[in-house]
C-alpha cells in the first residue's frame, strides 16, 4: 500500500483497515459491515470532505479529497463515499448546504439530461446512477432554457429502477417527473454538465488506479506463494513479464489519475488543459482496468475466478467504474474532436502545457 | 506487499515555459532557414554539424553540468523541455544527442579531471559526437557475454575485437565502450568488464557501415586491431563496469525520446482529418492523445525524480517499456485511421510518406537501448520476483 502522506488519507486508511477489510467483507453475505463502515466514515466527516464548514462539511481541500478516493479504490470500498463527496461538491458550487447521509449525483452519464421547467420543476431520466437506491438525497445538475441549475432533491421524489453494474454495486435508473427540489440555485459560470462529468470521471479514475495498485499487490504476493512445476510461479519468466505489464498499467493509471487530480485542484477553470487531463485520465484508467485486470486474473488462475477470492472485488469494480460519468470511448471521441478543432499545430502545445 | 510505484504529478516550473518559448522560436527560425524540415521524418543519416554548434551556442547542451565544464547548471526539467521540443520538431539531433544524454554524464562521473576539462566543454559547444560501444556480435541483451579484450601494456591497453550495431560510429569522435579486462569470476559472471574512453579516427580502428531496413546508414561494425588506449582513458573501476553500465542505462530509458520517435504521424493525421472528424477518427485520435499525455506525464515525473537526486530505475524502465510499445504501434494505428481520410486532404501525400518511413522505423523501437523483455525483467526484479 502507498504510504499515506496526508491526515485525511491516514484517517480513511485506518477506518478501511478496521472496517472494510476486503476478505472480511467478501465473506459477509449479509452486508452487515456496511452500516458501521458508513457510520465511521461519517463521524470522521469524510463523505462531506469537499463541502466547506459553513455548508455543513469538513472543508478538506480538493487534493485531499482526491487522495481519499484513491485510498478508497485501494480497498475497493463499496459504500457511496465517492458519490456523496461528488454530490456535496456539486451542491457547494451553488452554495447549497449538504445534509447528513448518503447522496449521489444526477445525471451520471453525459448523454442524460435533467431539465428544469418555468415553474422550477425537475424532469428527466438518468441511467447508471451509482448508489441511487442507497441515497437519501440527490444532487442534481439541471438545464433550463439558457441556464444551468444545481438542486438538492429528496431521493423519495424520484422513481428508481434498480440495477447492478458488473461489479455487483447498485447502478440505478432514476426518473424525475416534475419534481420539486428542496433547494435550487443557479450554477456558477463555468460549472455545467461537462464539468460534472469530468469531475466524476477523475474520481472514478482515482478509484480505478487504487484498485489496480491492490491487484498488483495481491498478484505479486500470490505468484510468490503458488507453486507449480516445483517452482514458485513468480520464477517463470512469462509470469514475471505479465506482472511487469500489470505494474506498467497500474503505474500509468495512477500517473494519469493523480495528474488530472492535481490539474483540477490547481485550476481556476475547466479549460482545455484541464479537459485534456481529466478526459485522458478516464480513457487511460479504463484501458488499464481492462488490460491490468485481465493480467491479475491470469496470474491467479482459477482461484481468482471464485466468488470466495477477493480479486473480483477489485477487478470487476474497476471494470464497472469505466462506465460511470462517460466511458472511455465517449471521452475519446470528445477529446479527439477537441484536438481536431484546435488543429494539428496546436496538439503538441496542448500536450506540453504542463 | 510491493512498494507502490509513484509518479508524482510534477508541474514544469515557470523557467521551463520561458525556455520552451525560446526553443520553439529557435527551431522555427532554423526551419524557415531551411536547416531541416519538420515534415520530413528525422533522416537519421543526415548529419548537420552546424545545427549542433548552434544548439551548443544557445547553451542547450550539457545543460545540467557544472559551469566549469561548459555546462549551465540548469535543471533536469529544463533539459527535458529542450529534448522534447527538439524531438517533436524532428530536429537533427543525431550528432549531439548521445553525448548530451549519456556519454557526458559518464565522463562527469568517472573521467579524470584533465579529460573532463578537455572534452566536456567541446560537447557543450556541439563540436563532438559520441558513440556507445556495448553490443558485440554475441553480446546484446546479455551484455556480460562481451569478449572484446583490453590487454594491459605499457602506459595503457591494447584492444582487440569487434563491436556491432554502434550507432553513429562513422561520424563519432569518441566512443565509450566496455571491454573485457579479466575473465568473468565464478561467483560473479558480470565481473571483468571495464569502461573506456576511445578516441575514434585513429589507426587500429575500422568502421564498417551496416544498412538498415529504413534505407539509412546509422549502424556500424567497429573492428579493433591492437588499438591502443592510454591508461588515463579508463573510466571508473577496472573490472567493475557492470555497476556503472546499469546506472548509465537509467539515463537512456525514460526521456521523451522514448515515446516521440514516430510522433510526427499523429500530428499529420490530425492535419489530414481537419476540424470536423468523423466519430471513428475522433475516437482514434482521442485515445492516442490520452495515451501520449499519460506517458508524457510519467516521463516528466521521472525527470522530477532525477532532479531530486533519486535513481528511479524501475520507474524509468516502465516508462520506456510502455513508451516504446506505444511509439511502435502508433504508425499502425494512424495507418488504420488514415484509410478514412478524404482524398482531398492537402497533406495526404506527406502523411503517406511519413507513414511509410514510420512503419519501417517501428521494429527497432522496442530493441534499441534494451529490449522489452530485458526491461520487463528489470521491472520484475523491482517487484521482488527475482
Ligand atoms: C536502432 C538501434 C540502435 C542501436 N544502437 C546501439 C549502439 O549505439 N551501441 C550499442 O552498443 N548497441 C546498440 N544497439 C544494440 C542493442 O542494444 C541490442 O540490439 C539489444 O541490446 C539487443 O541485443 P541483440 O540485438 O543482440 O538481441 P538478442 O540479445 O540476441 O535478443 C534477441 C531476442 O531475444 C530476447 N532475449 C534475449 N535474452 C533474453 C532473456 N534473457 N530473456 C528473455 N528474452 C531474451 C530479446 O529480448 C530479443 O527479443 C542498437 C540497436 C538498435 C536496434
Amino acid at each position: 500500500m502507498a504510504e499515506s502522506d496526508n491526515i485525511v488519507v491516514e484517517i480513511a486508511e485506518k477506518i478501511f483497515a478496521d472496517l472494510a477489510d476486503p476478505q472480511t467483507i467478501n465473506n459477509d453475505k449479509k452486508n452487515s459491515w456496511q452500516a458501521p463502515l458508513w457510520q465511521a466514515l461519517s463521524e470522521a466527516g469524510l463523505p462531506l470532505s469537499w463541502v466547506p464548514d459553513d455548508l455543513g462539511g469538513s472543508g478538506a481541500s480538493l487534493a485531499d479529497g482526491f487522495a481519499l478516493l484513491n485510498a478508497a479504490g485501494r480497498f475497493a470500498v463499496a459504500v457511496p463515499l465517492a458519490e456523496t463527496m461528488l454530490a456535496g461538491w456539486l451542491l457547494a458550487q451553488a452554495n447549497i448546504a449538504s445534509p447528513e447521509g448518503e447522496m449521489t449525483v444526477l445525471p451520471a452519464s453525459p448523454k442524460d439530461r435533467i431539465t428544469i421547467d418555468a415553474d422550477g420543476l425537475l424532469s428527466g431520466r438518468a441511467r447508471g446512477v451509482p448508489f441511487a437506491k442507497a441515497a437519501k438525497r440527490f444532487a442534481v445538475l439541471a438545464h433550463g432554457k439558457d441556464s444551468v441549475s444545481i438542486a438538492l432533491v429528496d431521493a423519495s421524489k424520484g422513481r428508481i429502477e434498480s440495477g447492478l453494474n458488473v461489479g455487483y454495486d447498485h447502478s440505478d435508473t432514476v426518473t424525475l417527473d416534475k419534481v420539486q427540489a428542496v433547494t435550487i440555485k443557479a450554477a456558477p459560470k463555468g460549472v455545467d454538465q461537462t464539468t460534472l462529468m469530468l469531475m466524476g470521471g477523475v474520481a472514478r479514475s482515482l478509484q480505478i488506479a487504487g484498485a489496480l495498485e491492490s491487484m498488483l499487490g495481491i498478484s505479486v504476493r500470490y505468484s510468490n506463494e503458488r507453486v507449480a512445476f516445483e517452482k514458485k510461479i513468480s520464477k517463470f519468466q512469462a509470469v514475471q513479464h505479465n506482472l511487469a505489464r500489470l505494474a506498467g498499467e497500474s503505474a500509468a493509471a495512477l500517473a494519469a489519475a493523480t495528474s488530472a487530480a492535481d490539474a483540477i485542484a490547481n485550476a481556476t477553470s475547466f479549460n482545455d488543459e484541464v479537459y485534456l487531463e481529466a478526459a485522458s485520465a478516464k480513457i487511460r484508467c479504463a484501458e488499464a482496468a481492462e488490460k491490468g485486470g485481465g493480467i491479475a486474473h491470469q496470474v491467479h488462475g482459477a482461484i481468482g475466478f471464485t466468488i470466495e477470492h477477493i480479486l473480483h472485488r477489485y477487478s470487476l469494480r474497476a471494470l464497472a467504474w469505466r462506465d460511470d460519468f462517460g466511458s472511455e470511448s465517449y471521452w475519446a471521441v470528445e477529446l479527439g474532436k477537441l484536438v481536431a478543432r484546435r488543429g494539428a499545430d496546436e496538439l503538441w502545445p496542448l500536450v506540453a502545457s504542463r | 506487499m510491493t512498494a507502490a510505484l509513484r509518479f508524482d504529478p510534477i508541474r514544469l516550473p515557470p523557467e521551463c515555459e520561458q525556455l520552451r518559448k525560446e526553443v520553439r522560436a529557435f527551431l522555427a527560425e532554423e526551419i524557415a532557414a531551411g536547416t531541416f524540415s519538420p515534415f520530413k521524418p528525422n533522416r537519421e543519416d543526415t548529419d548537420v554539424p552546424e545545427f549542433s554548434r548552434k544548439v551548443g551556442a544557445k547553451g542547450w547542451l550539457g545543460m545540467t553540468w557544472p559551469k566549469k565544464y561548459g555546462g549551465q547548471e540548469r535543471s533536469f526539467l529544463e533539459r527535458y523541455v529542450v529534448t522534447e521540443e527538439m524531438r517533436v520538431a524532428n530536429a537533427p539531433t543525431r550528432r549531439f544527442f548521445v553525448a548530451d544524454r549519456q556519454s557526458g554524464p559518464v565522463l562527469l562521473k568517472y573521467a579524470p579531471e584533465h579529460i573532463k576539462m578537455e572534452i566536456l566543454p567541446r560537447i557543450c559547444r556541439g563540436e563532438i559526437c559520441f558513440a556507445i560501444g556495448m553490443s558485440e556480435p554475441n553480446s546484446g541483451s546479455d551484455l556480460f557475454a562481451a569478449k572484446t579484450r583490453a590487454t594491459k601494456t605499457d602506459g595503457g591497453y591494447l584492444i582487440n575485437g569487434t563491436k556491432i550495431w554502434t550507432s553513429s560510429a562513422h561520424i563519432a569522435d569518441y566512443m565509450i565502450a566496455i571491454f573485457r579486462t579479466s575473465p568473468p569470476a565464478k561467483e560473479n559472471r558480470r565481473h571483468g568488464l571495464t569502461q573506456f574512453l576511445v578516441r575514434m579516427k585513429q589507426p587500429g580502428i575500422q568502421v564498417n557501415p551496416i544498412g538498415q531496413i529504413t534505407g539509412q546508414y546509422e549502424f556500424n561494425e567497429v573492428v579493433f586491431t591492437d588499438f591502443f588506449v592510454p591508461e588515463d582513458h579508463v573510466l571508473g573501476e577496472v573490472d567493475g563496469a557492470w555497476k556503472q553500465a546499469t546506472s548509465e542505462l537509467a539515463y537512456e530509458r525514460s526521456g521523451p525520446e522514448r515515446f516521440l520517435e514516430t510522433y510526427y504521424v499523429l500530428t499529420e493525421l490530425v492535419r489530414a482529418v481537419g476540424p470536423n472528424p468523423d466519430t471513428r477518427s475522433a475516437e482514434g485520435i482521442g485515445r492516442l492523445v490520452a495515451q501520449l499525455h499519460t506517458m508524457r506525464r510519467m516521463s516528466v515525473s521521472v525527470a522530477g525524480m532525477l532532479q531530486a537526486g533519486k535513481e528511479p530505475v524501475v520507474e524509468a524502465s516502465i516508462v520506456k517499456d510502455i513508451g516504446t510499445v506505444w511509439e511502435q504501434q502508433l504508425p499502425h494505428r494512424v495507418r488504420d485511421l488514415a484509410a478514412f481520410v478524404e482524398e482531398t486532404a492537402t497533406n495526404r501525400e506527406t502523411l503517406e510518406r511519413q507513414l511509410d518511413f514510420a512503419i519501417k522505423t517501428a521494429p527497432k523501437l522496442t530493441i534499441q537501448g534494451g529490449t522489452t523483455e530485458v526491461l520487463r525483467g528489470i521491472i520484475a526484479r523491482g517487484l521482488g520476483l527475482r
